[in-house]
């Protein structure tokens, strides 16, 4: 399942990261949303679920197959 | 003549608020009859008299905090201050990031952002650890009952920002008396006003201080720096990222460690599994923030266009407090949310706000209370409270919701 970050919105909040560290990393020189994945699968779909859930400003989203 | 109309307790005189907990654990009794029957709702804040609006459903919380209308501008007139700052300090002062917009916000934020990451919180805990061994160390060889606020929950996080930011330890009991005052609703004008003078002639030395002799070890030596070179902000925008940066730090870690320490001594099943699985931390840890709500409500907002929210019309330059300990048990979001739950998939809490200014320092939170409570009830496994949990003295009049001590024994 095809995910995107928005980094211009991000704040760089961490949520996701604790969230699901498999899938999401800070940058070091903003500390902005960076993907370590294009994409989702079964064993972590429920953490990037709630990733994008708790993101509080919408950075990422799960995009529709 | 709606107010007529439609007769509630709530509505046919604003209530007072704040309004007081009975119990440290769970929010004022209040919240859920707002939640069900006027989830926006007129109040009068205590320190001024003034009527505000108090959104206390989860939708209407994150609507608020995430509309781009709403102002975080301290300065305003329909700002809803919970604390008695005096005007000529207030007009005087540099606001300081929480209360400033975007474009602004965003520009100041970033200076500090990459301080934060999750990454370098991490990094961090080989120390952290070492200050909380040290610590229980203390506290054992002491031997029961101990204080636990005053023998780990207020030193430890206050040593490590303290490091974290590059100010001196010996400074700590100033930096207490700040913060602790301006997060008072029972404190006078002057007192406040004292307060945040002291604050800001102690950071001018110290930012100048920095700025004569620059260093990369610590995060204000290193925001200094970069400002050297860089010119985005100025001395005064430094010192007031400062005070924010040492005001939302010390009292919200203290107030989590020992209301989440007796919460789950007052939850035993819970806590037994999460002391053989210590990989449930990360999730109690979630349920403690979203259960305790230490920050009850999330910085206010001023309107400034006309909206609605929730079926209500609020009016440009009318103010609105966020009660983000009631959105936190909404139970349209969290099945029993009235019940602490350490195994909850956790979903959406606001314990940290939410929208462009949720707390910079989350991870920093996360990352302590974790080495904080798998420490403490790893090395000291017959921990038990020392009083019975209904006479442990909480802290009143207070936006920072907590306990005035934490007697404990094992």
């Amino acid at each position: 399942m095809p995910l995107s970050v928005h980094r211009e919105r991000c704040i760089g909040s961490g949520t996701c990261v604790y969230t699901a560290p498999e899938v999401f990393a800070q940058d070091e020189d903003e500390g902005l949303v960076v993907l370590l994945t294009d994409g989702t699968d079964q064993a972590n779909e429920r953490a990037v679920r709630s990733a994008v859930e708790r993101c509080p400003v919408a950075a990422i989203s799960l995009d529709a197959p | 003549m709606t107010e007529i109309d439609t007769p509630s307790p709530l509505r046919q005189d604003p209530p007072q608020f704040p309004m007081e907990r009975k119990c440290p654990f769970q929010p004022p009794a209040e919240y859920a009859v707002m939640r069900a029957e006027e989830p926006v709702a007129k109040v009068r804040l205590a320190v001024s008299g003034k009527e505000m609006w108090a959104v206390s459903r989860q939708e209407h919380v994150r609507q608020v905090l995430t509309d781009p209308t709403m102002s975080s501008n301290f300065k305003h007139p329909g700002y809803p201050l919970q604390v008695p700052v005096p005007d000529d300090i207030l007009q005087a002062m540099e606001l300081p990031l929480v209360a400033m917009d975007p474009p602004v916000h965003g520009r100041h934020r970033k200076e500090i952002i990459p301080e934060f990451t999750l990454k370098r919180m991490q990094a961090l805990t080989p120390r952290i650890q070492k200050i909380v061994d040290e610590h229980v160390d203390a506290l054992l060889a002491k031997g029961g009952p101990v204080d636990l606020l005053t023998e780990l929950a207020i030193p430890v996080p206050s040593l490590v920002l303290c490091e974290l930011l590059g100010v001196p330890a010996e400074d700590i009991p100033e930096f207490r008396d700040f913060a602790e005052t301006t997060v008072r609703s029972d404190v006078t004008p002057q007192e406040v006003g004292m307060a945040i003078h002291q604050m800001d002639v102690y950071l001018d030395k110290l930012v100048t201080a920095k700025e004569q002799n620059p260093t990369e070890d610590d995060l204000l030596g290193r925001v200094v720096l970069k400002n050297t070179e860089e010119g985005n902000l100025n001395h005064r925008e430094i010192v007031a990222l400062a005070r924010m940066l040492i005001s939302g730090g010390f009292d919200t870690l203290t107030n989590m460690i020992v209301l989440g320490v007796a919460a789950l001594l007052e939850h035993p099943d819970q806590l037994a599994q999460m002391k053989a699985d210590p990989e449930l931390t990360r999730n109690a840890i979630e349920e403690l923030l979203r259960f305790l709500s230490i920050a009850d409500s999330a910085p206010s907002r001023v309107a400034t266009q006309d909206l609605e929210v929730g079926g209500v019309k609020i009016k440009a330059g009318e103010g609105i407090i966020n009660l983000t300990a009631s959105a936190n048990r909404d139970e349209t979001v969290f099945e029993n949310a009235d019940q602490l739950d350490i195994f909850r998939e956790i979903g959406l809490h606001s314990a940290f706000g939410h929208g462009v200014h949720q707390c910079p320092g989350a991870s920093l939170v996360r990352v302590e209370l974790k080495i904080v409570y798998d420490t403490l009830f790893a090395r000291i496994p017959g921990l038990r409270l020392a009083v019975p949990v209904e006479e442990l003295p909480f802290k009143r009049a207070t936006l920072i919701q907590g306990l005035d001590a934490l007697p404990v024994t094992w």
